[in-house]
């Protein structure tokens, strides 16, 4: 149980119409137990990508990811995925959309109605159980994709970018809110954003990738004690690491032709 | 004029019941300018009767209950062709839609087909089915299946792969995934391709009744051309309109009522 999540030199490389395009380069990073990690990087530079290989849901073309001493070659209950595009199940309510999620586990139908039930308090949705997505917003449908991906309790939870859609408020409050989350079920959480301030409020660990093709570029352990919340932001300590994962980003920037 | 000038915003919405009164206003405008023309004898009644014609027309099949005899054969023709083309388009356009190998298999095939003139396919039915109700079944399914399959597999596209990706992390299979997640996410699409597609089979019903029929509203129409009844021909074309509208409410309707989860949209 040392290595949650242990990415070996993996690549991954597309066809495109001009060849071979190589999106990740021999890729490797760690991920202990009831870590926060968040990925940044540039448009472009293949950490979606990474992380559907995460998921299960691309192959890599060479490398290896485990998940607990298991190689990983399809999506599996271990991992819990959250999309950017809310991917909510518009024909079901919002406890509709949590319970399919309990679709392949072997609790009692009372049990997964109680779970259900208490996920929709802690991502703060009680009086919207039976409300369909629709005729939520932005943050709120969001929430019930987190609470949707933690029900089944897996190991793991892989966020593409989950906030990037919202407006800078939601965002903020969402960003507690998974802290809150996270804080109280220690799931092992790989982040992917280009928000840097998003990325070190949440994280125990900012990497960033350098353009096409993807490598790490700088890894930077954030110390600032937990619990944290928006005040956080201002903090000197914060500023400081803010400071020097904004140089980094600004350095690789100007190395890309075409990306200025 | 500027008491208009709000009727006449830039994409702007205007009052639901103004937007009514202009629609039947049309229709009222279009018949008053009929009786006049016609009335005024500016117009031989042989190229067109007047509106009263129509109506007298329409009270005599119902009277002597050729519309009911006609209206109801074509019905059921129209219910059979439909149906048969819906029972094979739905099942094969949602494993073109999902699958890659079956779009590639059936595609190109179908393709060639729906440009085929429906029409020239007559000699080809009768030689195959013979001149009873099931021809006229083989007409109307082939002037559906072609288009309605194409228009089915586009809507399974349109169900975002996202939705596909959270069902597999889930740890649904491929079947779950098709029944738990393309299949409801598709339907309201679905079900507006049944609703156009339902029209354009009313809009082959003539051809599919040209030959060897009857009865039915089609052959009605083609009967009346013999005789050079102008008012017959119009009637017939004007109430496959009306049912031709009638099934595109039902559908409509309908469809609110089954995906009202989609409101809003």
């Amino acid at each position: 149980m040392s290595k949650p999540i242990a990415i070996d030199s993996v690549s991954k490389s597309f066809a495109t119409k001009e060849g071979s395009l190589l999106v990740l380069d021999k890729f490797s990073l760690n991920v202990a137990p009831g870590e926060f990690v968040s990925v940044i990087g540039s448009s472009g530079c293949g950490k979606s990508t990474l992380l559907k290989i995460v998921g299960g849901l691309l192959p890599a073309t060479s490398g290896t990811i485990t998940v607990n001493d298991n190689i990983i070659d399809r999506p599996g209950l271990d991992r819990g995925f959250v999309f950017q595009s809310y991917s909510l199940f518009e024909w079901l309510t919002v406890k509709k959309n949590i319970l399919f999620a309990l679709k392949k586990s072997r609790l009692s139908g009372k049990e997964k109605e109680s779970l259900t039930l208490q996920f929709i308090e802690e991502v703060g949705l009680k009086g919207f159980e039976n409300a369909y997505p629709q005729e939520l917003s932005g943050g709120m449908k969001q929430r019930v994709a987190i609470a949707r991906a933690l029900v089944y309790k897996p190991e793991i939870l892989l966020m593409d970018e989950p906030f990037g859609a919202l407006d800078a408020q939601t965002r903020g409050m969402m960003q507690e809110l998974l802290l809150r989350v996270w804080e109280k079920h220690k799931t092992t959480v790989l982040f992917i954003t280009h928000d840097v301030e998003e990325a070190i409020l949440l994280s125990d660990r900012v990497i960033v990738m350098s353009s096409r093709p993807g490598r790490i570029k700088l890894e930077r352990s954030v110390t600032i004690s937990r619990p944290r919340n928006y005040e956080t932001t201002t903090s000197n300590d914060f500023v400081a690491i803010k400071r020097e994962l904004l140089e980094s980003i600004r350095q690789e920037t100007m190395q890309t032709p075409g990306l200025l | 004029m500027k008491k208009f000038r709000h009727l006449f915003e830039l994409r702007e919405n205007i009052s639901k019941r103004a937007y009514i009164w202009l629609g039947a206003g049309f229709i009222f405008l279009l018949l008053v300018l009929w009786q006049t023309v016609t009335g005024l004898g500016l117009i031989r009644p042989l190229f067109l009767p007047p509106p009263s014609a129509i109506f007298t027309e329409a009270v005599r099949q119902i009277q002597e209950g050729i519309l009911y005899v006609d209206a109801s054969s074509s019905i059921y023709r129209i219910v059979m062709g439909w149906g048969f083309a819906t029972l094979f388009a739905v099942p094969i356009g949602f494993l073109m839609g999902n699958f890659k190998f079956f779009e590639g298999l059936f595609e190109p095939f179908i393709d060639i087909v729906r440009y085929m003139p429906v029409v020239a396919l007559i000699p080809l039915t009768i030689l195959w089915a013979g001149i009873g109700d099931f021809q006229k079944f083989l007409i109307l399914f082939i002037g559906t299946f072609f288009q309605q399959v194409l228009m089915i597999m586009d809507n399974v596209k349109q169900v975002p792969k996202n939705l596909i990706r959270v069902g597999q992390t889930l740890g649904l299979s491929r079947f779950e995934i098709l029944r738990s997640v393309v299949l409801p996410a598709s339907m309201p699409g679905i079900w507006d391709t049944f609703r156009i597609t339902m029209g354009w089979t009313w809009t082959y019903l003539v051809v599919a009744e040209l030959v060897a029929a009857d009865n039915g509203l089609g052959r009605r129409i083609m009967d009346a051309q013999r005789y050079l009844a102008t008012e017959t021909i119009i009637f017939g074309i004007l109430f496959i309109g009306l049912l031709g509208l009638i099934t595109d409410y039902f559908f409509k309707i309908t469809g609110n009522f089954l995906f009202s989860w989609t409101k809003g949209r």
